[in-house]
């Protein structure tokens, strides 16, 4: 299958790891990947906050990016973000006639249709569980919130987790509560949000794993940034960087890894012709 | 301009509709629930819903012939002095009930029980007009062999009659039944008094009858 | 209340602002701050929340046909909204036919100036009330107290809070904040006759209300409630409650008064099947509520002889005007989204400042009250939400809670006059900017990269406002060197696959 991923902003630009991991993953899968360059985010920030007539261009460049997908050129469109995803799905329609542009809406819609979250793409569209991968660890999972109740994504990273070499998976107590997360109520009710994500780390920590996973680095980097503070020995890792590990080429630490690991993928970014 | 035209007006407004513009015909509502079960009324699975219910709600729940009913309401009595009744129940439970030494209080047209009177009434025996398996549920809709409502809201102990064909499985079919008269006055009971207000733990017996017992009558 | 004189201290109570219920206090991240720091409320609201949850999932687990019950429950609440004016319209007239009468109240002050006349009328000077948040969403016990009668709440919660001098905090277990052995106390002090040796045995403190509240009941002339549902095909009026005490108020006294606002209009007898299923089980968690009282107009010997309905505004038409928002008037307020919500957890109900609390507070209670004038304290409510969903989830009649927060948001940023600056929302206009194009976002994240570099792989753990909203209790992860699509660039280009035209919308 030819695929595109869409890289999501959060992780292009802090999390560059994951996206190689994504990458690593589908091609060792043997899959073409596509990276479009034109992509840059979904919107979701800006309409959660309450600015969706500034998130009208943002879903343009996005549908536009994207669209090619629509016309049979890819496959499928994958991010490994969940909320990402479903801002797709449930979002940039509404934004779309909101201003007043039901023609984007409608392409938005087409382009959702074929967008899928990492293990929905891997379960559902690829139709493999065990994708052969390789992390001699303890994890625990955290389902994340938009992946759990808007894509209604269920067992299915939990089942590509046991599918896994050597990992043990420990259960989570009280997975499906909120880290406390939610983009900016981070920022506007922080402290709501450090109860909150205090008790998740508190949750985390009390499992003994030695990481704690998550489909979407947002969640995961408001979990890791509490474990961190707290000095807990948790470390943390998105679904697709231990789904990308194998015995011949395991899991190292970002730091370690940096972005060069992406030079090893084949992965074209996409240009204009 | 009135308070009605007023509120009437701004609900017209709110939905963008002219002054004097008709509204839509009622949407066809998708009814994709359970109207009816394949639990028959009074069917031993019916019955046996019904009593698990109860008794989960901490309701005395006691099976009896349709000849045992007298006797049977006048154990269920036993110690309660006085019974009131509403006026339509068979005389043979009355007698039965006077039988055993209790005094009965009927309450009849012109001559309606206080409810100071019913406050130091021990008891109140009923029929009911439905039962819901399902939920646990009597519905008592003031019918003769039923009475006024405060008749078994203020005694302590409540004894129901309840016919087995008269128990269905789910609220659809019961509210099917009570709106033949939905015009009567209804009460519908799952279990004595109750209250959770207190940590959210439930605790029976708050200002209703705090001893509810229904005895079902099979033949 | 001359029992509160020279007695023991309560357990400290929240903000007492003078009455405006519908919204008082400060703004949300601000009461929350308070909130957050009582560990003993916490604890309760932890273990009260769960309990019921635990209870809800179980009886909506039990029924096979529970989705296509809530689906029901939402198109009936849809439509409804859609014929309001004619459902009223024939409430009314069935009310009438019944010897009901039917009262039109614009605001608070007319409901409340109509039910004073009415107890004026009957000549009492105290009335007994069945729990009813629209009573209190319009301040009705406070009004009447000014105009010399006393209002005696009658639900053990409600009585709880009015003992002890306390705000509601839940719309369905007001005193949820409390725990038994506070609510002790609170009996023990504050209530007249109390047994002596009260313990806290939830049993013990429920028949101490049981002893207090009974004389009340027999001597009462008027009583006081809400509504559930109101039948527009029959002019029925159904109130569900748990300890009888909605019973004695609904059938001893021999006027009622019902105050009820006009959402809560259903069209046909038939929906109730909808509603007496969905209600108690997501409220109490239980198959079903101990009682459900469901009069039409007045039955000759039987109940109250004077039935009067007041019907209410008080906001609801500015709801219904918003095509988002408006779903909030389909809520049946049985409280799941409170008792499922990670926020209403850990702050309470107090927070919120109005008798709607939690993420269904959230969207009402600004839209009752009205966004243009950009109050703050009502304005930061929309924002009261992580946007988890549970609340939807839990919906009986799936209000889509964090779609019409989201909308919220935005009107409560940008409603009423013209432009208003923020740091905010200039951020998010620089934001938006960068991310619209790849081209420029690749610029933008540049700006990150260099940051990364200079930190050399150190983790941040300190910043200014407002990153020290951030930092305060999270550390922010090691910034990378080099962004994705920058590491992407750097290595040697395939051959051309056919990337795709849209592919290339940015000018890198």
């Amino acid at each position: 299958m030819r695929i595109a991923v869409f890289t999501t902003c959060l992780v292009d630009g802090l999390f560059p790891h994951a996206a190689a991991a994504t990458v690593r993953l589908l091609e060792r899968l043997g899959h073409e990947v596509v990276v479009p360059s034109g992509q840059a985010c979904c919107g979701q920030m800006h309409v959660n906050s309450g600015y969706p007539r500034q998130a009208a261009p943002i879903v343009r460049n996005h549908v536009r990016t994207f669209w090619p997908v629509a016309e049979g050129e890819w496959d499928a469109v994958v991010a490994p973000s969940g909320s990402c995803v479903a801002s797709t799905r449930h979002q940039q329609g509404r934004v779309a006639r909101q201003a007043g542009d039901p023609g984007l809406a409608r392409a938005a819609e087409e382009v959702a249709a074929r967008t899928y979250e990492l293990s929905e793409l891997l379960v559902d569209v690829l139709g493999v569980t065990d994708v052969g991968a390789w992390f001699p660890h303890s994890v625990t999972f955290h389902p994340t919130c938009h992946a759990l109740r808007m894509l209604r994504v269920g067992d299915r990273p939990t089942t590509l987790l046991r599918a896994v070499g050597g990992l043990e998976l420990v259960n989570l107590p009280d997975a499906d509560q909120c880290c406390g997360f939610g983009g900016t109520f981070a920022l506007k009710n922080s402290e709501t949000s450090s109860a909150m994500v205090a008790d998740k780390a508190a949750s985390v920590v009390g499992t003994g794993a030695e990481f704690v996973t998550a489909g979407d680095w947002s969640c995961l980097m408001n979990i890791d940034g509490a474990l961190s503070r707290l000095g807990a020995p948790v470390r943390s890792v998105h679904l697709a960087e231990i789904l990308a590990s194998t015995r011949e080429d395991p899991w190292r630490p970002p730091a370690r890894r940096g972005t060069r690991a992406a030079s090893a993928a084949s992965a074209r970014t996409g240009r204009a012709r | 301009m009135s308070a009605r035209d007023a509120v009437l007006g701004a609900v017209r407004s709110a939905l963008g509709r002219a002054p004097g513009a008709p509204g839509p015909a009622p949407a066809d509502v998708v009814r994709g629930y359970r109207a009816a079960t394949d639990v028959a009324p009074g069917s031993e699975g019916a019955l046996a819903l019904l009593a698990d219910r109860l008794l989960d709600y901490r309701a005395a729940v006691i099976r009896c012939r349709a000849s045992e009913v007298a006797a049977t309401v006048a154990a269920q009595l036993a110690d309660a002095g006085a019974v009131a009744v509403p006026p339509g129940l068979p005389q043979a439970w009355l007698d039965a009930v006077r039988a055993s030494g209790l005094t009965v209080l009927v309450d009849a047209p012109g001559d309606l029980l206080t409810a100071r009177r019913l406050d130091g009434t021990g008891a109140v025996l009923t029929a009911c007009r439905v039962a819901v398996a399902d939920t646990g549920t009597i519905v008592l809709d003031g019918g003769p062999d039923q009475g006024r409502r405060v008749l078994s809201l203020v005694p302590d102990r409540h004894v129901c009659v309840v016919r087995a064909d008269q128990v269905v499985a789910s609220v659809p079919e019961a509210v099917a039944l009570l709106g033949e008269h939905p015009e009567r006055p209804q009460t519908w009971i799952s279990g004595p008094s109750a209250t959770s207000d207190i940590e959210l733990v439930r605790v029976e017996g708050v200002h209703g009858p705090r001893d509810l017992r229904v005895v079902v009558v099979v033949d | 209340m001359s029992t509160y004189l020279g007695m023991p201290a309560v357990p400290p109570k929240p903000a007492t602002e003078p009455v405006a219920p519908l919204r008082w206090g400060p703004t949300f991240p601000v009461a929350a701050h308070d909130a957050l720091a009582d560990g003993q409320m916490r604890t309760n609201l932890r273990r009260a929340t769960r309990t019921i949850r635990d209870k809800r999932l179980h009886v909506t687990a039990e029924l096979p046909d529970w989705e296509a019950l809530r689906d029901a429950g939402s198109a009936i609440k849809a439509d409804t909204m859609q014929r309001l004016p004619e459902l009223l319209e024939q409430l009314e007239a069935a009310v009438t036919a019944r010897g009901g009468t039917v009262h039109w109240a614009r605001d608070a002050a007319e409901a409340n100036r109509i039910v004073t006349d009415i107890v004026r009328a009957a000549g009492a000077r105290e009335v007994v009330k069945v729990k009813s948040m629209a009573t209190q969403e319009i301040g009705l016990n406070e009004h009447l107290e000014a105009e010399g009668v006393v209002a005696h709440e009658t639900d053990l919660a409600e009585l709880i809070v009015q003992l002890a001098g306390d705000r509601p905090s839940h719309i369905l277990v007001p005193a949820i904040h409390r725990n038994r052995d506070e609510i002790r106390q609170i009996f023990a002090s504050r209530m007249a006759e109390v047994p002596t040796g009260l313990t806290d045995d939830p049993r013990e403190l429920a028949m101490a209300a049981r002893a207090h509240l009974r004389e009340l009941f027999l001597r009462a002339d008027v009583a006081i409630s809400g509504a559930n549902f109101a039948v527009a095909e029959t002019g029925t009026v159904a109130v569900l409650e748990s300890e009888g005490n909605g019973r004695m108020c609904l059938t001893l006294p021999r006027t009622l008064v019902s105050v009820v606002g006009i959402e809560k209009v259903v069209p046909t007898y038939r929906d109730l099947e909808v509603f007496m299923q969905l209600l108690p089980r997501s409220s109490t968690g239980e198959r079903m509520n101990p009682y459900t009282t469901m009069w039409t107009g007045v039955t000759p010997d039987d109940g109250p002889q004077e039935f009067h309905l007041v019907l209410l505004d008080n906001g609801r038409t500015r709801a219904l005007a918003d095509e988002i928002g408006r779903s909030a008037l389909h809520c049946i307020r049985c409280s799941a989204c409170m008792n499922v919500c990670p926020v209403y957890e850990r702050t309470g109900g107090h927070a919120y400042g109005s008798v709607y609390p939690g993420p269904i507070g959230a969207i009402l209670t600004p839209q009752l009250l009205g966004l243009e004038s950009r109050d703050a304290a009502t304005a930061s409510l929309p924002f009261a939400s992580s946007l988890c969903g549970a609340c939807y989830d839990a919906c009986p009649v799936k209000i889509d809670i964090p779609t019409a927060l989201v909308h919220l948001r935005d009107r409560a940023l940008h409603d009423g006059d013209g432009a208003h600056p923020s740091a905010m929302g200039t951020a998010m206009a620089a934001a938006a900017a960068a991310m619209s194009s790849g081209g420029r976002f690749r610029w933008a994240l540049r700006g990150l990269a260099l940051a990364g570099r200079v930190l050399g792989g150190r983790r941040i753990r300190r910043l200014p406002w407002p990153g020290s909203l951030w930092t305060a209790t999270r550390d922010l992860p090691v910034l990378p060197r080099r962004s994705f699509r920058d590491g992407l660039a750097r290595r040697p280009r395939g051959t051309s696959t056919g990337a795709g035209r849209g592919a290339g919308g940015d000018a890198s």
